[in-house]
């Protein structure tokens, strides 16, 4: 027994001293959301779980995503694990820049992510990145104001019917706009919005031989109806109004419906914050009849950059903070509704999290987009508001200027897409697409 | 009456350039006023001046969340060390163009100035492959370096101007009374020169503190300095406003301190052979 004993104590130490002779300090490039603030706080539950430390590098999304592009380049190795987004991902997996995790234990249920996540993070079937959280967009919306207007929210609105209840609930003398849009430059900004409007109009960005394709009618159908309904309804400056922006007017009370990303929901329903949080309802972004809607897709993943000395660790690091136990961890301490939205099939299935009011239609808004199949017409790309080519981002942003000076009345929408079809061309060409 | 125009004037002038003052000061000043709002109170519209519930409920957050007294450490450490590297490296390169000048004296202090006019971005790459090369990636050495080169041609230009307002006939007679090259930069030209050298000292600081293009791309965990605890708590998905302001009123701090107490060395060297 004593023997047994001590040959149990040795194995033991044995273990731990290996556990701490392998202990490594991981640097971690994050972007700075609540979700990923949340998840500094925790870092102590994996330290104590593994023995690894981190060190963390916060960022504001343009500059993380500056930093790490230049570093994953030239194999800078500054970082051993990236927080990227799911235009990021395909190409730098298929450039070898990143780790393969099709090799993550068992126990951590890859099977579980959900499949438009999965498949946004994956080059040719290889997921290169475990998703952190993952959100679409959808409309949030004023029940109050609906129903003082005498306008009923359908779950699956029509675009028509959004710029009807739009106009009817728009009052310039108290200050409220029936409907808040992205109009920004920024291929992230207002570049995502009107990307992924322009899906359910039976627009895309290119034809399967990358020709650009603003020259047709659907994008000027999408650009007009986005302009008219904007100049009735919108608030004063909406060229210049992105995320943030919107949010604010929303809080205050002052827009009646506001389409943008999923997230959002838990930042208008958080009475701290917000005016309205009470008042909030929720519905799938608009369509057109054509098959597809005007929501989109994305999901900030944590990568591992190849050539990395620490990939051991860095796995670990993911399967933590991709896992379940992640989620249940965060329940535990901070409540259900502040988990990481949006990455695994079975949190919706959890009746704890069924309660919250946002959850059913984020799913419902997740699943109906596909990445691979955006468009009505078939496309050469994947991405539902933007391509993922290495180009794209430098075009859209361009595109996106033109796009928002046109929304400011500088010039007008016709003038717009010729110059947007232009940018494009001529960046393609140079690319060698064409 | 002329007496009573000239106090009118004054006056005016007194009013005008307060007006100018508080303009100049006012995004400092909201950015302050903002860090002690709640975030709901950051984003009223109308906007909230003085009459909120003042908390410090941000600074609570940011301290938790955030190392700062390892960001500021960096801080200090890249702003003294690139200034005092390049000073180092300016005194006498600004002694040769002040008082032995060549043909090219005029070229090369243009051709220095112009290297100032080339976007940071377009040598980030290459400058990224040297610093990983040379190990230095991450590290206060690599920032010391690098800050004081984009500085140096200010420095250099500053204390020329400085040192052509010395009379030659000083340093001649320190010649003559034996004086060698270094005596005569260091015990003769240096002194006369310290109201210049302390302005473009206290100038260069700020401006080593401030900059936020390599210190951000250069750095990760380790040698971030001020601007890279800024950076993180700006973010395009969530109003965070006051927490941002909370870290950059923590950051400006000690700059903003060190530039109140320093005011008149700065104004003076600033001005230095401005009026002849």
């Amino acid at each position: 027994m004593n023997l047994k004993n001590t040959l149990c104590a040795a194995v033991a130490a044995s273990f731990l001293t290996a556990g701490v002779a392998s202990a490594e300090n991981l640097t971690i490039a994050t972007v700075n959301n609540g979700d990923m603030i949340r998840m500094q706080g925790m870092t102590e539950d994996f330290t104590k779980k593994t023995g690894h430390t981190v060190e963390w590098v916060t960022l504001e999304e343009n500059v993380l995503r500056q930093r790490v592009t230049t570093d994953i380049t030239t194999k800078g190795g500054a970082f051993d694990i990236m927080t990227i987004g799911m235009y990021e991902t395909p190409i730098w997996g298929k450039n070898g820049w990143l780790v393969p995790l099709n090799d993550l234990s068992e126990g951590y249920n890859a099977a579980d992510i959900l499949p438009a996540m999965a498949g946004g993070l994956s080059h040719e079937g290889t997921l290169f990145a475990a998703p952190f959280y993952g959100e679409s967009s959808m409309i949030m919306y004023r029940k109050d104001l609906f129903e003082k207007a005498g306008i009923t929210m359908p779950k699956s609105p029509s675009w028509s019917h959004i710029a009807r209840a739009a106009r009817k609930m728009t009052n310039r003398e108290t200050g409220v706009n029936g409907i808040c849009l992205r109009g920004k430059a920024g291929w992230g900004e207002g570049g995502a919005f009107i990307t992924a409007m322009s899906n359910s109009f039976g627009a895309r960005w290119f034809d399967d031989k990358w020709n650009a394709q603003f020259d047709t009618r659907e994008w000027s159908d999408t650009l007009n109806f986005f302009k008219n309904m904007m100049d009735d309804a919108g608030p004063a400056g909406y060229a210049t109004n992105g995320f943030n922006e919107n949010l604010s007017l929303f809080q205050q009370g002052k827009c009646g419906m506001w389409i943008d990303a999923t997230v959002a929901a838990s930042f208008v329903t958080n009475p701290k914050d917000s005016t309205v949080a009470d008042k909030v309802g929720f519905a799938l972004a608009p369509d057109n009849g054509m098959g597809r809607r005007s929501n989109w897709l994305w999901a900030w993943a944590l990568a591992i950059p190849a050539g990395t000395k620490k990939e051991a660790a860095a796995k670990q690091f993911i399967e933590w903070a991709t896992s379940n136990g992640y989620i249940e961890l965060v329940a535990a301490k901070e409540g259900w509704a502040n988990v990481p939205p949006g990455a695994r099939t079975s949190l919706y299935e959890n009746p704890n999290y069924k309660d919250i009011p946002f959850a059913k239609m984020t799913l419902e808004s997740i699943l109906s987009a596909d990445p691979n199949n955006s468009t009505v017409e078939p496309s050469p790309y994947v991405g539902v508001q933007f391509a993922a080519i290495p180009e794209f981002a430098g075009i859209a942003t361009e595109v996106s200027q033109e796009f928002s000076a046109a929304y400011a009345g500088k010039q007008s929408i016709a003038a717009a897409l010729q110059k947007a079809q232009t940018i494009t061309n001529d960046a393609m060409e140079a690319a060698g697409y064409k | 009456m002329a007496r009573a125009v000239t106090n009118q004037r004054k006056a005016t002038n007194t009013l005008f350039a307060w007006a100018i003052g508080l303009l100049i000061f006012f995004p400092i000043l909201w950015t302050i006023l903002t860090s002690f709002k709640t975030e709901a109170q950051a984003i009223n519209d109308p906007p909230i001046f003085f009459f909120f519930d003042w908390t410090l409920e941000n600074y609570a957050a940011v301290m938790e969340r955030s190392d700062y007294a390892k960001f500021l450490w960096n801080s200090i450490i890249i702003a003294v060390g690139s200034t005092i590297l390049g000073v180092i490296i300016a005194v006498p390169a600004a002694w040769s163009m002040a008082f032995v000048p060549s043909k090219r004296t005029k070229d090369i202090l243009l051709w220095m100035l112009s290297t100032k006019m080339l976007p940071a971005v377009g040598v980030l790459y290459p400058i990224y492959l040297i610093f990983i090369g040379l190990g230095i990636l991450d590290s206060r050495l690599g920032l010391v370096v690098v800050l004081m080169l984009i500085n140096l041609p200010i420095i250099v230009w500053m204390l020329y101007t400085y040192f052509k307002e010395i009379p030659v006939d000083i340093l001649e007679a320190a010649r003559m009374d034996g004086a060698s090259l270094r005596d005569e930069i260091i015990h003769v030209l240096t002194p006369m020169a310290i109201p210049g050298i302390a302005s473009t000292v206290l100038l260069n600081i700020i401006l080593a503190w401030n900059e936020a293009f390599w210190t951000l791309n250069l750095t990760a965990a380790k040698a971030a300095p001020l601007t890279a605890f800024i950076a993180s708590y700006s973010s395009p998905e969530g109003l965070f406003f006051a927490k941002l302001s909370a870290a950059s009123t923590m950051a400006i701090a000690p700059i903003l301190i060190m530039g109140w107490f320093s005011q008149k060395q700065l104004v003076r060297g600033l001005t230095f052979g401005a009026v002849k």
